[in-house]
């Protein structure tokens, strides 16, 4: 965190707002319209982490797909170097969507069981058709090796591995494609904390070697303080507020994020 | 004090594979009032030392050794024997509480169900218990006709601490309550056991993986690895002057909120290469085998 960072800004997202139709009432006869995003603003500087924390039904989840393109959202733009990602055709898209990649909570839902990891970490080479079949072959064993697997694991199933492993399977797949932001969408809530350090260091290694820019998910306060630069605090759909991780953390402003570290366990000393 | 759980060279093995043991050895002891927490990672027995106690193992486990409730050996017990101990006299909490509860009965009628099987409780009283029960967790009476679907997380994790709390148990027995709520939530409903615990002086179990629950509401520390206790003291001893080589590597994975920690993860080679038997414990630890 103390290494000289850019200010360009990679991935920029102007007043989002998302509306979803809620079934409401016994049968589901009523509906209730809920703001998931109300006028979300964010901005991720190059070879950063902006952690987007908050509780449950905050909107925290609903903005990573958002960015990414993967809901579409009522209104307001998301930039990626400046271009307007909503504004791209198709086939426009799936080229930048090399550059944006996602890393998700569980690892075993996100894997498929059928697939042998090689085949899971190569394919988005295969997609894009970077390189000849050889070249994605020596692209994925690499990656593999980088995050700590072996070249061997390639010929494995996703059931093979444990959940610290499966997690590196799911960051060597995005990483495959050399992607200059990564959506990490609560990656270390379902690890154990010894799993949970590993993970949060290879993270960092990898965001140092290979100049990557984070927007990191969680509910964990204890967490986002050892991995982000900056943070957003969510509540509601709403930013409640935003700042340098020093900042926020020494000297919360709003009432919400002053009740949310004092709500973190352990926080009176043993 | 008096001790309510005896739990001595307690150890749980698949019935297929007798010498694979998934709890191996445990001993400790509960007493009234206060507050033991088992913390360990995924797979380290925590959780079947807990349903051990309530004699809840699958019938592909098996538990050897001896477990007494206020000096009466339980695991002997007829299950119908059992069943007039648990939920009466041991109370449980669970990590889900929308799986524990059934969707089709309102909450009221849930809570009402230990009151008449164990207290006999019916009519007017019955509606009363429930209503003081509700009032207690810190919901309003009237939610007694509400379903568990029409309650939030931490609502629904209060019907049941109401529950398991209706008929006074002595032993509450509380697996990761708060581990899939909200962090503001978690702090409220660690508040209301503790206080419950505090106000009906029982003996309380509770299982986590999260060093900071420890941290708020434990007495005394169980440190499970591997299905063996590595270490047991008191909350201070354990957090802040650890003796395990074990409790220690688990200590420094802990993210903490200042951020001047520098996360190291446990090598599990050095403690593969160091069985935990061979390494200085505290005195608490049992050192003969089970002889069963």
């Amino acid at each position: 965190m103390s290494q000289e960072k850019s200010n360009e800004i990679i991935l920029a997202a102007n007043h989002l707002v998302k509306t979803y139709t809620q079934a409401a009432g016994r049968f589901g006869l009523g509906s209730n319209q809920i703001k998931a995003l109300d006028d979300v603003s964010i901005t991720l500087k190059e070879g950063s982490t902006l952690a987007v924390v908050g509780e449950s039904g905050s909107g925290k989840s609903t903005l990573a797909r958002c960015l990414l393109q993967l809901h579409p959202f009522d209104s307001g733009e998301v930039l990626f170097e400046g271009v307007d990602l909503a504004k791209l055709d198709k086939n426009a898209l799936r080229v930048k969507r090399q550059h944006l990649q996602m890393v998700f909570q569980d690892p075993f839902a996100s894997l498929n069981p059928r697939m042998k990891v090689g085949e899971i970490v190569g394919e988005g080479l295969l997609i894009h058709g970077l390189g000849s079949a050889a070249e994605q072959k020596d692209k994925t064993l690499q990656m593999l090796v980088k995050v700590g697997l072996q070249a061997d694991d390639a010929q494995k199933y996703p059931h093979q591995f444990s959940g610290g492993q499966r997690q590196r399977i799911g960051i060597a797949r995005a990483l495959v494609l050399q992607p200059k932001v990564v959506v990490c969408d609560e990656p270390v809530s379902a690890l154990d904390v010894s799993v949970q350090a590993q993970i949060l260091l290879l993270l960092k290694q990898l965001q140092a070697e290979m100049n990557l820019s984070y927007i990191f998910i969680s509910h964990d306060l204890r967490v986002v303080r050892h991995i982000a630069d900056e943070i957003v605090v969510m509540n509601a759909g709403k930013i409640v507020e935003s700042g340098s991780i020093e900042a926020v953390y020494s000297a919360p402003q709003q009432p919400y994020t002053q009740q949310l570290l004092s709500s973190i366990p352990g926080r009176k000393a043993a | 004090m008096t001790d309510i759980l005896n739990i001595d060279h307690l150890s749980v093995t698949p019935n297929n594979a007798p010498s694979r043991y998934l709890v191996k050895d445990v001993s400790f002891k509960l007493s009234a009032g206060k507050t033991t927490c088992i913390v360990g990672e995924s797979g380290s027995g925590k959780s079947l030392t807990a349903l051990s106690v309530m004699g809840l193992l699958s019938n592909q486990l098996q538990a050897q050794g001896s477990i007494q409730f206020q000096g009466q050996e339980i695991t002997k017990l007829s299950s119908k024997a059992l069943q007039s101990i648990r939920g009466a006299k041991i109370g449980m909490i669970f990590q889900e509480p929308m799986t524990s509860l059934n969707p089709v009965l309102t909450v009221g009628y849930q809570i009402g169900e230990s009151l008449t099987a164990h207290l006999g409780l019916k009519g007017i009283a019955l509606k009363d218990k429930i209503a003081a029960l509700l009032t207690q967790v810190g919901i309003p009476p009237e939610r007694a006709n509400s379903y568990p679907d029409e309650l939030s997380g931490g609502q629904r994790q209060r019907v049941m601490i109401a529950m398991s709390i209706a008929c006074e148990p002595l032993l509450l027995i509380a697996d990761e309550p708060t581990t899939a709520l909200d962090v503001t939530v978690q702090a409220q409903i660690l508040k209301l056991l503790d206080e419950l615990k505090t106000r009906m002086n029982m003996a309380m179990l509770f299982i986590t993986h999260d060093f900071g629950v420890v941290a708020d509401i434990a007495d005394d520390v169980i440190v499970m690895f591997r299905g063996e206790i590595v270490e047991t003291g008191s909350r201070q001893d354990v957090l802040n002057n650890p003796k395990h080589p074990y409790t220690k590597a688990l200590l420094a994975c802990v993210p903490d909120v200042e951020g001047k920690k520098e996360l190291k993860p446990i090598d599990y080679a050095w403690l593969n290469e160091n069985p935990l038997n061979e390494n200085p414990l505290n005195e608490n630890q049992p050192n003969e085998k089970v002889v069963s």
